[in-house]
């Protein structure tokens, strides 16, 4: 029995020894919160991680019929149509001319990763304190100033909404590199052939070639690139959290899901079984989205 | 394409690419310029792109000021950062070969199990793990800040991808040799492996030194706070003193572009193979 157990030459044990450890700490800190959060969101939990009484739905009501969390999926939408097509046209524009260099290539690359290498908080730093700084200082505003314009307050004017662009560049530059490298790796892919046998069929180098093979020869990466993006996209804090929020407190307008889901169940009050519905709600919306998108872009389907 | 015209666009692109370069290495260049100029230069009404001089004393002021941790914090990011890299590597890689070399009925479910994991955002479960570190008692722990960081699906999976593209003749003398799995592994397999090793440890490394959102919620008494929660609550500030903030910031990014430096091929390596790939 027990030798059955173990399998041939022990593998079964073998595989446990090297799998176990992993698997057991990724049951703990990954599944078993996932499931106390859904038992979470039924009960009424206020400063407390226990369960205190049964109340149904009213907790995910209580979500859906709040306006802040609502709001907070449209700032999410707002969000992500500005930054993902942003982020992708600039990294396939960088990836492009970079792949084409004949020479300083890893010098541009390393320029354009870098900065990976830096944290949300020091960038939404640079942003919010040097670059948008709302007083005559900021470099924006001096820019402004060479035009004749007046300064502009970025961060705290709401019409129009220039908080926007602060929000969108920062992280545009934070992970163009990211996406370049990505695509990169995949422009290095596409067979040469393709662009000879192009060339002999009369393709002219530039905007057909691009059109008729390297972009569709880009699909799988592209997909890839968008999918993360939106998830990225969807999971966005830091800058936020460090662009907006003040010693007096978060301002009221561009709050995206988990700065909502922060101040409600980790704020005062400590809603949180208000806050585990609020978490299983989005986990529901971006498992639907990555499977729409999955479908949409037809992933997993063979190249042709 | 005429000769004429390509040589045009050719240099078309190549203006772009410096002008894009520019701009990327503007902002590493305000944090410095910030860091090392008195609070009267950065104010003054004239913007001007060379500070008039550099203030290397502002460093020194940033760690006599008693009223910023910057020491402690750098501390804790330090010992937070390299416990999570070491640790993560040391599981994920096991669980990739396990995963990838011992052949086990079951081993395609857990597989699927920990892929599967993958596809719950880490951040949407953030309440309920700061549930969970909270009622073990973990809030403002050391524990607290780097044991649930270590299981990383991800990491599991790119050295599950990495060792099934492992060349089996090497395991096969091992074998021969009489070396078990245990022994193959470190002996064989490991120091066969640096560079994905190299790759992973980076990615992961640069993640926890700039992760944010874990060590704010878990982080929460100043004994506890990282470089980044330090960073933001000082930006925070009623009274904020503009240069000592950039020469925090400039200090706190230091050791990641030195990492960034060393390891920057392993870490365009690994960045390339994250992308999904058949």
């Amino acid at each position: 029995m027990l030798a059955r157990l173990l399998g041939p030459q022990k593998r079964n044990l073998w595989f446990w020894i090297f799998t176990g450890p992993f698997v057991l700490g990724l049951i703990v800190f990954t599944y078993v919160p996932l499931l106390w959060s859904i038992t979470l969101s039924f009960f009424d939990a206020r400063n407390t991680v226990t369960p205190t009484h049964f109340v149904g739905l009213s907790n995910y009501a209580t979500v859906l019929g709040d306006s802040a969390f609502t709001s907070s999926l449209l700032t999410f939408a707002v969000f992500s149509l500005f930054i993902v097509p942003a982020t992708y046209a600039l990294s396939l524009g960088l990836a492009l001319m970079v792949h084409r260099l004949r020479f300083a290539r890893a010098f541009f690359r390393s320029v354009f990763f870098l900065p990976t290498a830096c944290s949300y908080v020091v960038a939404s730093l640079i942003w919010k304190m040097s670059i948008f700084n709302g007083v005559r200082f900021g470099l924006a505003n001096t820019v402004l100033r060479w035009f004749g314009a007046d300064p502009v307050a970025w961060l705290s004017t709401t019409h129009p909404p220039w908080y926007w662009l602060v929000i969108v560049t920062v992280r545009l530059w934070l992970q163009a590199g990211f996406y370049m490298v990505l695509l990169l790796a995949g422009l290095q892919r596409i067979p040469r052939a393709l662009y000879e046998a192009a060339a002999v069929d009369g393709a002219r180098p530039g905007w057909q070639t691009f059109r008729y093979i390297t972009f569709p020869q880009l699909r799988a990466t592209s997909v890839a690139v968008v999918l993360l993006l939106v998830i990225n996209a969807f999971q966005a804090f830091d800058e936020f959290y460090n662009l907006l929020s003040t010693a007096n407190g978060y301002p009221p307008y561009a709050r995206p899901p988990l700065v909502y889901l922060y101040y409600v169940a980790l704020g005062q009050g400590q809603q949180l079984g208000v806050g585990s519905a609020g978490a299983v709600v989005l986990a529901l919306i971006i498992a639907i989205v990555t499977v729409a998108q999955a479908r949409w872009f037809g992933l997993g389907r063979k190249e042709a | 394409m005429e000769p004429g015209l390509a040589r045009f666009g050719r240099a078309l692109r190549a203006v772009v690419l410096v002008a894009l370069a520019v701009l990327f290495l503007v902002p590493f260049y305000l944090l410095v310029r910030d860091g090392l100029s008195t609070e009267a230069d950065i104010t003054a009404p004239g913007w001007s792109f060379f500070p008039h001089s550099l203030h290397w004393g502002n460093v020194r002021e940033l760690f006599d000021d008693p009223s910023v941790p910057m020491l402690h914090s750098l501390w804790n990011s330090a010992r937070i950062a390299v416990l999570t890299t070491v640790g993560t590597l040391f599981l994920a890689s096991l669980a990739g070969y396990g995963l990838a070399r011992i052949p086990y009925k079951y081993a395609n479910h857990v597989f699927y199990a920990i892929l599967g994991s993958l596809m719950i955002p880490s951040a949407v479960t953030f309440v309920p793990s700061f549930v969970l570190v909270s009622s073990l008692g973990w809030v403002s722990t050391l524990r607290g800040l780097v044991i649930p960081t270590l299981f990383s699906a991800f990491a599991a999976f790119l050295f599950r991808q990495y060792f099934l593209g492992f060349p089996p003749e090497l395991e096969d003398a091992a074998r021969v040799d009489g070396l078990g799995y245990w022994r193959t592994y470190w002996r064989i397999v490991v120091p066969n492996s640096r560079a994905v090793f190299a790759a992973v440890g980076a990615i992961v490394f640069i993640g926890s030194w700039n992760s944010f959102l874990w060590p704010l919620v878990i982080g929460q008494d100043e004994s506890a706070w990282t470089v980044q929660v330090a960073l933001s609550t000082f930006t925070d500030a009623q009274a904020v003193n503009l240069h000592e903030l950039f020469v925090a910031a400039a200090v706190s990014i230091l050791p990641l572009v030195i990492v960034f430096v060393v390891l920057q091929r392993h870490l365009v390596a690994g960045v390339e193979r994250s992308g999904i790939d058949d």
